[in-house]
């Protein structure tokens, strides 16, 4: 009761605006914004009526709807498909179980990426890609995420297992997407055929992952001590940096092979990687760099008036504050690492681009569909992109939260 | 009975640069002592402590703490940090851990000790500068004068055998540095080996054993502080405190 009384007594903050008297103070605030009101708000419903109507009506969309599995794996074998499915099952699997454990973002994703699965499996309509086991399989994917989602909620899994597991499946994956030479279960399946949407995800999620460590040990290189390691660290950034990622995935598809004998021959697909890879250490370097410098030197001296080492003081003080001050630069080079994937197109590798491409230009119906094509593959990409913006925000505000000393 | 010091120096020199901070320290410092460094800014008297647990590295002299000699040899340089628990004047607590974090990542990672015991130490310390309550928190949602304490505490987790103060209240408001102060005061009076680089002369009336007054990169006085206050042999001393107890 006392609370109530004394309630009515605090000032209270001004309310904002109702819809009504927004819009009159928005949009009908003397003459000329209500004239410019009346005219745009119709111009902008013809507008959006036009962007629907060329979506629904008049846009061809079978150059995109008659290809789903060429956009998605490329020319990997058909009979094949179920080691796709068996990867991407166990991913969906890992996202679950980190929905369980972490919550927050991953149930957003999860939920998304499993609705979409089953809106496709029950999809009511014919479509010869769509057979019975294909819907069995993408709604079976429900329940591997459940059971994630159970195994992370009620067993109290240690949080590296989870991430040990989470870079185990791709590293088991891109085994069995190989197979091997002798094997009459798991035939080889040259890289070649490999493509879609498998292969930009494949490049993009080993680029970013080999080349983060990378980027970091190249930017303490860089402010070494030591002359010889500093100079080397600085040559190989500046240089990168200075040179198209074109050049760089030419100089590892071309020219690495000759130089290694021939018997010696590294897989395209992994010179491609190299390639992405070492391209992105380089930005990532001076990103971490950036971050290295903002860490205040009050930091490291208490640190080691602590008695921590070097060793130490920049696992546990000096790194974590660095890459938490330079994080959403580094998502910014990851997005810009999963667009610059595209380029393999040029030495020959059929990427989700790619795939479109030669879709179009397999048949000159296909020639006239080509803005559908690529507003689709355009979709695609935005989706990926934002995720990885959406996630970094999130894990910017969660650590964002304890700074501010 | 000769007792041998805890921190022995002898002519300690220090230059940066061309810059001479330290024209040759004296000082011995005995167990259990605690010692109070004055001076006008620029006198040296932060390098100096600065100088002993190694974050400032001096050119020339002798320094031997708890019998180790500070010299380029890095173990010896960690097991003297170990030894020597040190306060800043920024506090330099870490942002991106929790209270208890900052206290335990030190005695877990550099003392081995278990996760429990170094969490059961760092909740005894901070009831004993006073926050227990503010062990989940994170340093930027304290005041001033609580994360001051909560460096005090981090310092002490690691069990040290003497303790540097860095002119620990100069950077709080006013009406802060009383809390600290009396953490600092209980320090004292347990029997900690303590050097404190400060200003706050009611502080080292009523703890200090000694008080060295720096100016220049020398010691130009030093005495209990009742010598000092009542009778200063120098004038630049005089000057100073006439200067520091006017207001």
């Amino acid at each position: 009761m006392a609370i109530k009384e004394l309630d009515q007594d605090i000032m209270r903050p001004p309310q904002p605006p109702g819809l009504i008297k927004w819009i009159r103070d928005n949009l009908f605030n003397g003459i000329m914004n209500s004239v410019l009101t009346i005219i745009l708000f119709p111009a902008v419903l013809y507008l959006i009526y036009l962007i629907l109507n060329w979506i629904l009506v008049t846009a061809n969309w079978r150059a995109v709807s008659e290809f789903p599995m060429l956009f998605a794996v490329g020319q990997y074998p058909r009979d094949q498909l179920w080691r796709v499915g068996v990867i991407f099952s166990g991913l969906i699997f890992m996202l679950g179980v980190s929905w369980g454990r972490w919550g927050g973002l991953l149930r957003m994703i999860t939920m998304v990426v499993v609705g979409f699965l089953v809106l496709i499996a029950v999809l009511p309509v014919q479509h010869p890609a769509l057979t019975v086991q294909m819907r069995l399989y993408l709604g079976g994917n429900l329940v591997f995420a459940a059971l994630g989602f159970l195994i992370g909620k009620k067993t109290k899994l240690k949080e590296y297992l989870i991430i040990i597991f989470w870079f185990l499946i791709p590293v088991g994956g891109i085994i069995l997407l190989a197979g091997f030479d002798s094997s009459a279960q798991l035939p080889a399946v040259p890289t070649t055929l490999w493509g879609g949407l498998m292969v930009t995800i494949l490049l993009a999620a080993g680029g970013i992952v080999l080349s983060f460590p990378l980027g970091v040990a190249l930017a303490f290189g860089r402010r070494s001590s030591l002359p010889v390691v500093s100079a080397f660290s600085t040559i190989f950034i500046e240089v990168i940096r200075g040179v198209p990622l074109v050049t760089i995935l030419f100089m590892f598809s071309i020219i690495l092979a000759l130089f290694l004998p021939a018997e010696s021959r590294i897989d395209r697909l992994v010179r491609a990687l190299m390639a992405v890879t070492v391209f992105s250490a380089a930005y990532s370097a001076e990103n971490v760099r950036g971050g290295l410098q903002s860490v205040p030197l009050g930091q490291i001296e208490a640190a080691k008036a602590l008695g921590m080492g070097n060793f130490k003081t920049t696992v546990f003080i000096v790194l974590p504050q660095a890459l938490r001050a330079v994080l959403p630069a580094i998502v910014g080079q990851f997005i810009a690492l999963f667009k610059d994937t595209t380029l393999v197109v040029i030495i020959g590798i059929n990427d989700f681009l790619g795939i479109g491409r030669s879709i179009i230009n397999s048949d000159p119906e296909f020639v006239q569909m080509r803005t559908e094509v690529y507003i689709f593959m355009a979709v695609v990409y935005w989706i990926f992109s934002y995720l990885m913006s959406l996630a970094s925000r999130r894990i910017e505000s969660a650590l964002g939260v304890e700074s501010n000393l | 009975m000769e007792k041998e010091p805890i921190i022995k120096c002898r002519g300690v020199h220090k230059w940066f640069g061309d810059f001479h901070a330290l024209k040759g320290i004296d000082m011995d410092v005995y167990e259990g002592e605690v010692i109070v460094v004055f001076g006008p800014s620029g006198s040296g008297k932060s390098t100096f402590i600065r100088t002993i647990n190694r974050l400032e590295e001096h050119q020339q002299g002798d320094i031997y703490v708890d019998g180790i000699e500070l010299s380029h040899d890095v173990r010896n340089i960690e097991k003297i940090r170990m030894e020597t628990g040190m306060v800043f004047q920024q506090f330099n607590l870490f942002p991106h851990l929790s209270v208890i974090q900052n206290i335990t990542l030190a005695p877990i990672w550099v003392r081995n000790w278990p996760k429990n015991k170094a969490e059961e130490k760092a909740m005894e310390l901070l009831q004993l500068v006073g926050i227990p309550e503010q062990a989940e928190k994170f340093p930027g949602n304290l005041s001033g004068g609580q994360q001051q304490r909560v460096a005090i505490a981090r310092a002490l987790a690691m069990e040290p055998r003497i303790m540097l103060f860095d002119e620990p209240t100069s950077a709080l408001d006013p009406e802060m540095i009383k809390e600290v102060l009396d953490a600092m005061i209980n320090l004292a009076k347990s029997g900690m080996t303590m050097i404190v680089v400060t200003h706050e002369m009611g502080f080292a009336r009523e703890v200090a054993d000694r008080m060295y007054f720096f100016d220049e990169g020398l010691i130009v006085e030093t005495g209990t502080p009742d010598e000092i206050y009542k009778n200063p042999q120098q004038d630049r001393t005089k000057l100073f405190l006439s200067q520091i107890l006017q207001h």
